[in-house]
Parts: structure tokens; C-alpha cells; sequence
């Protein structure tokens, strides 16, 4: 079947029943997407479908048949294509602000983390603190680093809303 | 360029210099076609100048997430000269890597800094040396900077890419050259940004989970969900390998107990794994995560005196005011966010194992013993996994990969599932403790005593005994020592003049599979010692800030308990508030502990809701001082980590097992601190620019933990002695007040 991932149409050889998380691993070599529990707890392998974050760990291949999936490499685009921006920036700003923020330890979570908080921006620009808390509670960091991805979405947000009174 | 020209240059250098093209072949072939360690003792292997004015500095420490690798450098790059854009490092390899022990014990900096501090000061001075011999000017009226060494006018000058780019030192590493004072540093004591966060957050950093090798298998584990008492292990009673006959190419492979499945697609050995057709001999050995406390109480064991000074036993009779405290600590796990993984290729004469060890000499040793290989003829590359906060089932995963790839005969990659991970971890053990302290009337602590019931780490990884090695206790190493009760974190910070600590030591064989988790045994220490010293401080009608500085000496501390209590804005709080009949009622707490080496205080604002039992914590304060802190933003980083992960320890984490095995085999059945609960943290980095590196990166969580216990009791007027703190033990433990 092909499915479409970050704007490329691509022809994959698994079987119906697959994962979307192992073809996007084994058959497109992204490594955004990871395995973390592989039951829909922890959200590692986030990917945006047609804009909506879900697991790609239980949703089989087939069901993303004729959507438009977006994983953590393809965020910027995303991100250029819905704000209709004249080109494609380095990163989305979320990753621009976790990374502003330094808020990373080891990142593993931060596949999930950076593809919650674009969907959340995407939907509700001026999130509170207990907006973002309640968005991303699906999503666990071993690291404890919560307090610093909280504070960097609000950045992202901040971002966001100057670059679109800019644009506008 | 001034001086002579390179080719007169090597003419005239020397001995020092004769060979170097001869050499730099063989040193290029020897770092990573030859076994290591590389020698120690030459400077060569610590770092490279390359003929770009940069320089790769060799590693010995795993980057476990933390930062220490960026912090490394920073070291690096100081003594060197050097902007950090001109330092670099290379994966951890034990063909190319120096064995510097493991990343274990906050380390990296403690004992790494001082090597790679000393090693690039002695490349300084030899580049120094060379400079002034091309130039013709003494050292003395040379100057460096970014690895350009010039006269003090600027009128010659030379880089240090000019004077060896590309060609080794071959100079021995004596240790003997004068490092940088603090003053000097331009680097070290800095805020550096983490060099590895711009390939995390774009998705290009290769996690361990990543990586794929040629003509590879994906493999996985089938074993009983949950593990059993580690001295029983699992035993197959039958498996039958025509259940997999529905996945086309998908086998068993078999070593002993052991059991693997492989296939060329990773869906199909997930689907493997699950459809096996095996069954496991019962077994009913453990007393059950309700139970566990009870028998590791009622255990005979011998006493171990861990330390001793005056009589505590007649000061503890005599004395004004006695308080006692037990502790009831569960296992917990270590859970990294992303299960381990590991890719083997085993061959008939060599190994190559590719995973996310702590230390990849170890890992090593041990893979060369069951493959039956020498040691020289594996090789092992570290991959970064997710933080793994100690023996986590990363060494376990690497064997699993390794027995399935000399099994199958070509590579083979094993990721673990969450019920492996989870279900078969080396548990941080469950520990119980009973402290008695005792202070006079005046307020000054004359006696303490703690008695710690806890087990030994298991020394035999899951795979290896499913394939038939004996379970046997973990016992060499550098981790030794902190399998048992802290000097440190009971009661080392105070003045005490009658202590005693004791050990009381169970069979790891009789209970769950462990090793050392983050901080290993310091949250349970302080939760009780802790909390005995808070009572006595409310039994005299003091408040425990001050009761705690009255009975400290030590600079240190005092430092870390100030900065703490500063931070947090600390009033004097001379009675715990009682339960207002709210149904919200808010407590505040201070605590001290440590790991091995630094010292940390806390104070913890939580809220206890008095319906449910839910206990949450508000605003948590963690204040370190780890000697000369070399960057104080990672420090700050690894505080706030710290502070939240004690939060999930107290609040959530307990693993639970059944007379059979263990039961907590995901996020739901092993649930942890979330974003909705999460606290706001306050990290303070007490810098201490003259005093040594110490460790960071766990030693904040022991005082956290107590500052926790102590806030419930602020809020509640009532001790809790059992973590996680519950809603069901939160009510039962009201209830009964």
C-alpha cells in the first residue's frame, strides 16, 4: 500500500495488520516515531494524522490509508503548509523552544512531547499552564523534565503569536 | 605562519617527533581495528588534534542523558585552550574508548573531570613546548587562545593544528602538568548549552532503538510475564514450536530456558512472542508485595555494624527525649521511557554488541564469559537509550541479543517490550529501617541508631540464567558499598556523639532480581531518618530548620540546608499544623540526604487532600552543592529531575508481585508522576568554585524524599511510615490518628 508521510507518497510492503510505528521505523527509517510501550500508555511514537496527534504503536498501517500522516522530521513543513508560510523554517518553534529551554534530558519523550504540543498549539494558541498540563498528560517523561516542556510551549506559543502579527 | 616550515620542523624536532608518520598509521589502524583499552598512560588516548584546529577528546563516560558528556568537554576545552565549537568526542567503544570504570556513582565528573582535566593539560604543555621550539621564543612569552598559541604582541604565531594536526603525541601521560586555577577558567563554571539537544529535538540523534544493521533479524523475548523469586528463576515445562507456524519465517531459538523468537520483520517477531505456545513450570516462592515487608522483617539475619561511635544503646535509655521511626520502602523500577534494546552480531571467533550500557568494558567481560570468547575478540559500542537511572535491563537486553544472534548466526536486533522491561528489571530493593534518635533537653541531638533491612543486587542478568547460569549476588566492582544503610544520609550530616548503623542483610536469592536504582536505598534512608529527626525537633518545640542547623557542624551542609530554606522563603514552624477538619489541607517540610559523595537539602510544599487521601506535591526546593560545579544549568536541570522523580518515588511508584512473580508490567499497573501533578521546582546550585567536582546527578532526591515525609506530617499531624504515599495508605494512616 502507500502511504503518505510528511508529504511523500510512499509504497510499503507491510502487512495490513503492521503497526504504523514499525513501517514508519523499519520501512522509512524515521526515528522520530520510537517504541516506548507499544500498548498506547506513554506516547513515544506520536504521530499527527490529518493534524491529529495519535499512537502510532496501535494504529495499524491500514487505518492511515488516504491521510496525511506527519511525524517529528516533517513538523517544520507542517508548520509552513498550515500557517502558509513563504518558506520552511530550520524547526517547528516548539522545537526551537524545548531546545531554548533546554529542557531535554535524556529526549527519548520528546518525540511525543514536541508532536502534542504542535497539535495543542494548532488548536488552542494561547494555552494556560493548565491547558498544556491537561493536553499533555498522556504523554510520561522518566526524566521528570514536565516543568521545562511546560515552560517551553508557552514560549512556542509566544513565538507563534509574533510570527503571525508579523505575517499579518 | 611563522617559525620554521613543517617539514624542517619534524627534521629538527627530534625524538619527540621522529616516527610520527609511522606511528600515526598504526595508532589510525590500532583505534578501532584492536581490542582495548587503549593505553592510559599515553596521551593519545585522551584526545586528538586534528589539522583543523579542532580536537576529538576521548571519553570513557556514557552520556546517559544527562548532560555530563557536554560538561566533559567544557573541562576539555578549558585547559585546553580551546572554543567548545572545537572540541568534540567520539561514540564510547572499547576498541577506541579509555576504560574510565563505568557511568555509575555520579562519576563522570567526580572521577572522569580530574583524568581528562589533567590529560588536556599535559597536550597543553606540550603544545606549548612545540610552539615555543617552532617559533623560537620561550614558553614564557607565549599565549594561547582557541588553540592559536602566539608571542604576546601577536606578531608570530602558531596553530595547534599546525604543530601535530592529524599526527599523535606519542608522548606519555604522566600527570604531572599544572592544571588551571578556578580564576583562570573561561569555560568550566558556565552555562554551556547541551551539545546533544539539537539532534534530539530534529529527530537526527541515534537512540540505541534506532539503529539497524545489514542482514539483521529483529528478535524478541519470550519468558513468563513478570519474574519470578530470582533463586527459582523459570523453568520451561513445554513449548511448542509449531504455534508459530501461522508467521512465516518466524523461529524459535532456544538456550536452555531461554527463549528467543526471530524474524526478518519486526512485526512478525512481536506477533512471535506472543502466539508461543510455552508453558512454565508453576511456582509460588515470593511472599507477595503485601507480605514482602513482613518477612524481610521477621528474616534471621546477622548484624552488620556499618559504623559505630560512643554507646548509643545507654545514650538512647538515658536520654531527654527519644523518637523512633520505621520505614517501609517498596521495590521500584527503573522503568526507562523507552525499553532497552540491543543489536549483537556474533560470530565464531568475534562479537559485536551494540546497547546502552553503563559500562562497556563490563558488558564486555561478561558477554566474552558466556559466548565463550576472549575478551579482546568482543567489542562493544555504547548507543544512548532512554535515561536509564541505573541497571536497568540494559546489560539483560545485550545478552538476549547476543545468545539469539550466535543462535540464529547473523545479527539480530532485541528491543524489549514494557512487560520485559518492566517485568524484568533489577528492582531498586524494598528495604525497611528503624531508626531511634534521641536529643537532650537543650535541644542538641547525643544519640542515633538505624537498623536497615534490605537485600543485595543480583550479579546474574535474566538471560544468562534462563540460559543456566547461577543466580549469584552482585559483588565486585565500584558500585560495592551502597548496597547497604548510607553513613551519609543516616544521620552523617549531624553531630551526633553515639551512633550506631546497622545492616541487616537478606538473600537476594529469595526475593526479586535487583541493582542500583538512582540514588540507590537513599530515598527509603531518609524518609525514615529524616522524619525521626523532624519529630524530635517538634517534640522540643523547635522549629526544624533551626533544630537542624543546632546540631549540624559542617559547612557544607549548613550550605545546602540554608540555600533551601532561603529559597523557600522559610519561616520558623515550631508546631505542626493539625488537621483543620478542610478538606484540602496544605503542609510544608525540610529534609537533608545525600549519595555517596555532595550534599543536597530540600524543602517540599505539598497538599494532602483529606477525602481522598491524594497527596500532591506544590512547590519542591532542592539546593546542592557537588564541589565546583562545571555546568551550573545541567546541575539545575538534574535537580528538577531529581525533585519531580522523588515526587513519582513517594507518591506512585511500588512494584507489586504475587506469590508467583511480579505484577506491575506497564504505565497503568506501575503508574508515575504525570504533567497534572507535577510540582513547580526550584533548583539552587550552590557553587563552589575552589572545592573538587563532585556528583549531580542523584544527590538531591534523599533530602527531597525526607522534606516530603516531613511536609505530610506539617499537613497532618500524622507520620506516614510506607511509600508510595497512596490515597488508600494516606486514608488508613488518618483514620487511625
Amino acid at each position: 500500500m502507500t502511504i503518505n508521510v510528511n508529504g511523500k507518497a510512499s509504497t510499503v510492503a507491510a502487512a495490513p495488520d503492521t503497526p504504523l510505528l514499525y513501517v514508519l521505523s523499519n520501512e522509512l527509517q524515521l526515528q522520530g516515531p520510537r517504541f516506548g510501550c507499544g500498548l498506547a500508555q506513554c506516547g513515544s511514537c506520536s504521530v499527527l494524522v490529518d493534524g491529529v496527534e495519535k499512537r502510532s504503536c496501535v494504529t495499524p498501517v491500514s487505518a492511515v490509508d488516504g491521510k496525511s500522516i506527519t511525524t517529528l522530521e516533517g513538523l517544520p513543513m507542517w508548520y509552513a503548509v498550515t500557517k502558509r508560510l513563504a518558506r520552511v523554517p530550520e524547526l517547528h518553534p516548539v522545537q526551537q523552544a524545548m531546545l531554548d529551554e533546554q529542557a531535554l534530558q535524556c529526549g527519548y519523550c520528546y518525540n511525543g512531547m514536541i508532536v502534542k504540543a504542535a497539535e495543542l498549539l494548532s488548536k488552542n494558541p494561547r494555552p494556560d499552564d493548565a491547558q498544556i498540563k491537561r493536553a499533555m498528560n498522556g504523554h510520561l517523561c522518566r526524566c521528570g523534565t514536565y516543568p521545562r516542556i511546560v515552560s517551553a510551549v508557552r514560549r512556542a506559543a509566544d513565538m507563534m503569536l509574533k510570527a503571525s502579527a508579523v505575517a499579518r | 605562519m611563522t617559525g620554521l616550515p613543517r617539514r624542517e620542523f619534524l627534521k629538527a624536532g627530534g625524538a619527540l617527533v621522529i616516527g610520527f608518520n609511522l606511528r600515526d598509521v598504526l595508532l589510525a589502524q590500532a583505534r578501532g581495528s584492536a581490542a582495548g583499552p587503549p593505553d592510559a598512560r599515553q596521551i593519545d588516548t585522551w584526545l586528538a588534534i586534528h589539522a583543523d584546529n579542532t580536537a576529538t577528546v576521548y571519553v570513557g563516560f556514557a552520556e546517559l542523558g544527562q548532560g555530563t558528556s557536554t560538561a566533559l568537554l567544557q573541562i576539555a576545552a578549558d585547559e585546553l585552550d580551546l572554543g567548545m565549537e572545537q572540541v568534540g568526542s567520539v561514540r564510547l567503544d572499547t576498541n577506541v574508548t579509555p576504560n574510565q570504570g563505568g557511568t555509575y556513582s555520579s562519576a563522570s565528573i567526580a572521577r572522569g573531570g580530574p583524568q581528562i582535566r589533567t590529560a588536556a593539560a599535559e597536550a597543553r604543555l606540550a603544545l606549548f613546548e612545540m610552539a615555543s621550539k617552532r617559533l623560537n621564543i620561550p614558553t614564557s612569552g607565549l599565549t594561547v587562545s582557541k588553540g592559536v598559541v602566539s608571542t604576546v604582541d601577536g606578531s608570530k604565531r602558531v596553530t595547534y593544528g599546525e604543530l601535530v594536526g592529524n599526527r599523535t603525541f606519542n608522548l606519555p601521560f604522566t600527570g604531572s602538568a599544572p592544571v588551571k586555577k578556578p580564576a583562570e577558567y573561561k569555560i568550566v563554571a558556565t552555562p554551556v548549552a547541551r551539545r546533544d539537544l539539537p539532534d534530539k529535538v530534529n529527530g537526527t540523534h541515534v537512540y540505541m532503538q534506532h539503529v539497524r544493521v545489514p542482514g539483521m533479524l529483529h528478535g524478541r523475548v519470550v519468558r513468563p510475564r513478570g519474574q519470578r523469586a530470582y533463586g527459582v528463576g523459570a523453568h520451561v515445562t513445554s513449548v511448542d514450536e509449531a504455534s508459530l507456524r501461522s508467521i512465516p519465517g518466524a523461529r524459535l531459538l532456544r538456550k536452555g530456558d531461554f527463549l528467543g523468537v526471530v524474524a526478518e520483520h519486526e512485526w512478525d517477531a512481536v506477533r512471535a512472542a506472543r502466539q508461543l505456545a510455552v508453558k512454565w513450570e508453576p511456582t509460588a516462592a515470593l511472599p507477595g508485595s503485601e507480605k514482602v515487608y513482613e518477612k524481610m522483617r521477621a528474616a534471621k539475619t546477622s548484624e552488620e555494624v556499618v559504623l559505630q561511635r560512643g554507646d548509643a544503646a545507654a545514650a538512647l535509655a538515658s536520654a531527654a527525649h527519644v523518637v523512633s521511626q520505621t520505614a517501609r520502602a517498596p521495590y521500584q523500577a527503573h522503568a526507562p521511557f523507552g525499553p532497552n534494546c540491543a543489536v549483537a552480531d556474533v560470530k565464531a571467533d568475534s562479537a559485536l554488541v551494540m546497547c546502552s550500557t553503563q559500562d562497556v568494558y563490563a558488558t564486555r567481560r561478561t558477554l566474552a564469559a558466556l559466548l565463550k570468547l576472549p575478551e579482546k575478540s568482543v567489542r562493544v559500542q555504547y548507543y544512548e537509550g532512554s535515561g536509564t537511572y541505573g541497571h536497568s535491563c540494559y546489560d539483560d537486553v545485550a545478552q538476549a541479543a547476543a545468545f539469539l544472534s550466535q543462535e540464529a548466526g547473523q545479527p539480530v536486533r532485541v528491543q524489549f517490550m514494557r512487560a520485559d522491561e518492566h517485568g524484568w528489571d533489577n528492582f531498586g530493593p524494598a528495604h525497611v529501617g528503624e531508626v531511634r534518635a534521641a536529643a537532650d533537653a537543650g535541644g542538641k541531638l547525643v544519640a542515633y541508631e538505624y537498623h536497615g533491612w534490605q537485600h543485595s543486587w543480583s550479579g546474574t542478568e535474566a538471560s544468562a540464567q534462563l540460559a543456566g547460569e547461577a543466580a549469584v549476588e552482585f559483588l565486585a566492582g565500584p558500585v560495592q558499598g551502597v548496597q547497604g544503610v548510607n553513613r551519609l544520609t543516616c544521620g552523617g550530616m549531624y553531630q551526633v556523639p553515639n551512633l550506631r548503623l546497622v545492616n541487616h542483610k537478606l538473600p537476594v536469592v529469595e526475593y526479586l532480581k535487583a541493582g542500583w536504582l538512582r540514588s540507590p536505598l537513599d530515598l527509603s534512608f531518609a524518609f525514615a531518618s529524616e522524619q525521626a529527626i523532624d519529630q524530635l525537633a517538634h517534640l522540643l518545640g523547635i522549629d526544624p530548620y533551626e533544630f537542624r542547623r543546632r546540631n549540624i557542624a559542617d559547612d557544607r551542609w549548613l550550605g545546602v540546608l540554608d540555600a533551601a530554606a532561603k529559597a523557600a522563603n522559610w519561616t520558623p514552624r515550631p508546631v505542626a499544623a493539625k488537621r483543620n477538619g478542610g478538606k484540602i489541607v496544605a503542609g510544608r517540610g525540610i529534609g537533608l540526604g545525600t549519595h555517596l559523595q555532595s550534599w543536597g537539602g530540600a524543602v517540599a510544599d505539598i497538599e494532602v487532600n483529606a477525602e481522598t487521601g491524594k497527596v500532591v506535591a506544590k512547590h519542591l526546593y532542592g539546593a546542592i552543592d557537588a564541589g565546583l560545579v562545571v555546568n551550573p544549568a545541567i546541575v539545575e536541570s538534574q535537580i528538577c529531575g531529581q525533585l519531580v522523580q522523588t515526587a513519582s518515588r513517594l507518591f506512585h511508584e511500588e512494584v507489586t508481585f504475587d506469590t508467583t512473580g511480579v505484577t506491575s508490567l506497564d504505565w497503568s499497573s506501575y503508574p508515575v508522576l504525570r504533567f497534572e501533578e507535577c510540582p513547580e521546582v526550584t533548583p539552587v546550585v550552590v557553587q563552589r568554585l575552589n572545592e573538587r567536582c563532585l556528583g549531580a546527578g542523584e544527590e538531591v532526591m534523599a533530602a527531597a524524599a525526607g522534606a516530603i515525609a516531613n511536609a505530610f506530617f506539617d499537613a497532618t499531624g500524622v507520620r506516614m511510615e510506607t511509600f508510595p504515599m497512596t490515597p488508600k495508605r494516606v486514608l488508613s494512616v488518618l483514620k487511625r490518628a
